[in-house]
């Protein structure tokens, strides 16, 4: 029996833990967020990959070069007003060229209703590149998915320390 | 306010990694990581000289990638008390093979000995507790670090919390390597991971 082929317009969370899982990722640390919910049920559902919620997000900049001390490869998910937390910790792996994945949904940018994201929003690309991190970007499915897999490459096989910015077009207006 | 201990620093540091055998040891910037370098440089200590608060969560991603080796975090009150998060996201983690020892001084030695939070009251290993930790200690002696370095060999149902009680002095520095890559790929090629 065939599954049917994904479709990354609509499914690109399950191409997202398609492409880590692929990459051998053991290690999975998040600050709880909606656009991330569903890859992280998948990497909670997963015996393989261990997971870990942090209270703020540079405890996962610490968790991921400790990891790699240890010989695995993790990944952080998180939102892009945790950016904000992770800059001096992000001397850490920018110090030691430690791999480095940061999945980075986007606040702040696309019919936003709270102005108090706006602030970060508007330094989270800056910030993370004046601590010398590489910053890509995705504003659709497709390129989402493809744009991971190439920093999932970039990242643990040339030793880089990546952002990968989901933008908040793509997650959908937050309804409440 | 009272001394909290008159134990020095370098004579704990020493009795508890003594016959440490094959735990792997990250030490908190500052003050700790020149103790750990004072017992003697070895492949498998990672120094931090920066990312303070991130000593203990290095080690909660080592302890998980390596389950079957026992991992020390050695601290300072100073950068523990800046990774407090970090003792819940670890006690939610619960490791079996993680200890967190703080070389508590009560004070920022770094920084020109004001007095810290433990200083003041704070008590870290009551937070740890609180946290869910398996088990939690002080000690303020050097027969009490003796017992402590024995203990720390003994199989645990989950991370620990200890506290040493120290003078608050800052002995000469004894200083390890501070290329960050070169004691990263050290590290790891001692576990048997080539550098990339």
């Amino acid at each position: 029996m065939h599954s049917p082929k994904p479709n990354p317009e609509t499914d690109w969370p399950s191409e997202l833990y398609r492409i880590l899982k692929g990459a051998d990722v053991r290690q999975m640390s998040y600050v709880p967020d909606a656009g991330h919910s569903q890859l992280i049920r998948m990497f909670s559902a997963d015996h393989d990959v261990t997971t870990n919620v942090l209270t703020t997000e540079e405890e996962g900049i610490a968790i991921a070069a400790g990891a790699w001390l240890g010989g695995q490869r993790s990944v952080l998910l998180m939102q892009s007003s945790g950016v904000g937390n992770c800059i001096n910790m992000l001397s850490l792996s920018a110090i030691g060229r430690f791999p480095l994945l940061m999945l980075v949904t986007m606040r702040g940018e696309w019919a936003e209703f709270n102005p108090w994201q706006v602030p970060m929003s508007r330094a989270t690309q800056p910030s993370l590149e004046a601590i010398g991190l590489k910053v890509m970007r995705a504003e659709t499915a497709e390129d989402l998915v493809e744009t991971v897999e190439s920093a999932a490459s970039l990242a643990y096989e040339s030793d880089q320390q990546i952002a990968v910015l989901i933008g908040q077009r793509l997650i959908g207006k937050k309804k409440w | 306010m009272s001394n909290p201990s008159q134990l020095d620093r370098r004579v704990a540091v020493a009795a508890l990694l003594k016959n440490r055998k094959d735990m792997l040891v990250v030490s908190g910037l500052g003050s700790p990581t020149y103790d750990l370098h004072a017992t003697g440089d070895r492949d498998d200590n990672f120094y931090l000289w920066g990312a303070m608060g991130g000593a203990a969560l290095i080690g909660l991603g080592l302890a998980q990638a390596q389950p079957g080796k026992r991992v020390v975090a050695l601290t300072g009150d100073g950068e523990q008390l800046m990774g407090l998060g970090g003792i819940a996201t670890i006690g939610v983690a619960r490791p079996r093979n993680l200890d967190i020892v703080v070389i508590d001084n009560q004070h920022f030695g770094e920084t020109g000995m004001q007095a810290s939070h433990t200083g003041r009251g704070v008590d870290l290993t009551a937070i740890a507790t609180a946290c869910g930790f398996a088990a939690t200690g002080t000690v303020r002696t050097l027969e009490e670090v003796q017992r402590l370095a024995a203990q720390m060999a003994e199989p645990v149902g989950g991370p620990r919390l200890f506290v040493i009680k120290v003078l608050a002095e800052n002995p000469p520095r004894s200083l390890p390597s501070r290329d960050a890559v070169f004691i990263k790929n050290r590290f790891r090629a001692h576990l048997g991971f080539a550098a990339a």
